[in-house]
């Protein structure tokens, strides 16, 4: 296949992931079938088949491409020769704002991967279809406690901490619980993780 | 082929070591000693300092400083005038090599003969071309008996940046390992001594980063530290010894020192997959 066709069924496959995540995310996972998926993209539902062979392959796949977005993001951060505290602002602000911006990645993630893991089950053992995201959130703990910046301990109880208060802060937006847009917590927020964390 | 065993500040561990060589009747048809601190010898130490006797390969054993004498001569003349007399010039040893444990001695500037650590000295600098370092705490008996015969036969040794020879240093303590299923899948849950778990997660081997043979070319032909159950130490290393060696350096969760040559993010990403594999076989024990 050349590389042109092949670009071109990605960016398809992109396409239909983006579709399939608003549809979750309005409807909810189980109420979405592959035909409405279909119909939204007006695509035949045949033709579906050919990027994805199951509603279970195409809510791994979508989980994946969520944390390579956001691991993405993660590693521009990391690269940057900037202090823990900075970093950690910036994680912030980008979490949320990805929130803002394309609220079904983070809704899918918090209201679909993780509370529907018997979809997952199988494909998806341990953190292997978040990889990305969560390898770039290990280098930024390793690199603040290498930096003296941040106290070394368990990697999990960091990381329920940070991306938690993250996560716990998006889901009562999407309550409509909280007062205010999500930007306008980001200085407290990142204050109170590198508080928490650091040495 | 005569050799001269010179022993500068050391333990004498590796003029120990070399005697658990197997096959020591024959290398001793084959070399002679003009002096050794523990096999009897053509000469006295009192004979070999005072005098220039006629001999092919100078083996030093243990740190250098200018303080430290030997009979009441500095070991750097001694270093020196048979220097120039023989072919090779090997060091045996961490020490002699790298200046090892004898750095935090009470002699001044301690330091291997061509290296402090792992920065290379010019002191000595006139010597580098004929000098080859097996490094070790101690030296191996079969890698400096095999280097030993390599000289003889005056074929071509290859070495690395630290003088040692490629042939038994280019790869890592690792590379034999009969724990690598364990360390493959990350399977640490390791008691010492026993078969099972790798070392490498929570126990401070440091084989993946360490360049010896000791997997392959086994310690009196039988074991190794890891196949017995108890990390590597890195002794091979410039900056052997390190502290805390039966415990691995972590920060959140990940080793400070990674497989060489093995990229973090890359590292990270593969550990993240091979856990989920939980393999029961793997963490349970069999005897």
């Amino acid at each position: 296949m050349s590389t042109n066709r092949e670009d071109k069924k990605q960016k398809r496959k992109e396409q239909i992931m983006q579709g399939a995540l608003e549809l979750f995310a309005s409807k909810g996972f189980y109420s979405t079938t592959i035909p409405d998926i279909a119909i939204s993209l007006k695509m035949s539902v045949g033709n579906m088949y050919n990027y994805f062979k199951s509603k279970d392959i195409l809510a791994e796949e979508i989980i994946k491409f969520i944390s390579a977005y956001l691991g993405k993001e993660l590693q521009r951060i990391n690269e940057k020769d900037i202090s823990t505290k900075e970093k950690t602002r910036a994680i912030v602000a980008i979490y949320f704002e990805v929130a803002m911006t394309k609220p079904e990645m983070i809704d899918y993630f918090l209201r679909i991967y993780l509370s529907n893991r018997e979809i997952f089950r199988d494909n998806c053992a341990g953190m292997i279809c978040v990889n990305e995201f969560v390898t770039e959130v290990m280098i930024y703990f390793e690199e603040g406690v290498k930096s003296g910046e941040l106290r070394d301990q368990d990697f999990f109880s960091a990381f329920g901490l940070f991306m938690g208060y993250l996560g716990g802060m998006v889901f009562l937006k999407g309550e409509h619980i909280l007062p205010r847009e999500l930007d306008e917590y980001v200085d407290d927020i990142s204050f109170n993780i590198y508080k928490a964390l650091s040495v | 082929m005569k050799i001269l065993w010179l022993s500068a500040i050391t333990c004498n561990g590796n003029a120990h070591s070399f005697l658990n060589y197997p096959y020591l009747e024959r290398f001793l048809d084959d070399f002679e000693f003009i002096y050794h601190p523990i096999i009897d010898s053509l000469y006295t130490i009192e004979e070999v300092i005072s005098t220039n006797i006629e001999c092919d390969i100078l083996i030093l054993e243990g740190a250098i400083s200018f303080e430290f004498n030997k009979i009441d001569i500095p070991i750097f003349n001694i270093i020196e005038r048979y220097s120039k007399i023989v072919r090779k010039i090997v060091t045996v040893g961490s020490c002699a090599t790298f200046g090892g444990i004898f750095r935090d001695g009470e002699y001044k500037d301690t330091t291997g003969l061509h290296f402090n650590k792992d920065i290379k000295l010019t002191r000595f600098a006139n010597l580098y071309k004929n000098s080859i370092s097996i490094s070790g705490c101690p030296v191996h008996p079969e890698i400096l008996v095999n280097t030993l015969y390599a000289i003889k036969s005056t074929m071509n040794i290859e070495l690395d940046e630290f003088l040692r020879p490629k042939e038994f240093f280019a790869y890592t303590v690792h590379n034999g390992c009969t724990r690598n299923e364990y360390f493959e899948y990350k399977v640490d849950n390791h008691i010492f001594g026993k078969k099972e778990g790798c070392m490498f997660y929570e126990h401070g081997c440091q084989a993946p980063y360490t360049n010896g043979s000791c997997n392959k070319i086994l310690w009196n032909e039988v074991n190794s530290k890891t196949r017995a159950g108890v990390p590597c130490m890195g002794c091979t290393q410039p900056d052997f010894p390190k502290q805390n060696l039966f415990e691995t350096k972590k920060n959140m969760g990940i080793p400070q020192h990674l497989p060489l040559g093995v990229n973090k993010r890359t590292y990270l990403t593969l550990a993240g997959i091979t856990k989920a594999f939980n393999i029961k076989r793997l963490e349970e024990d069999i005897f």
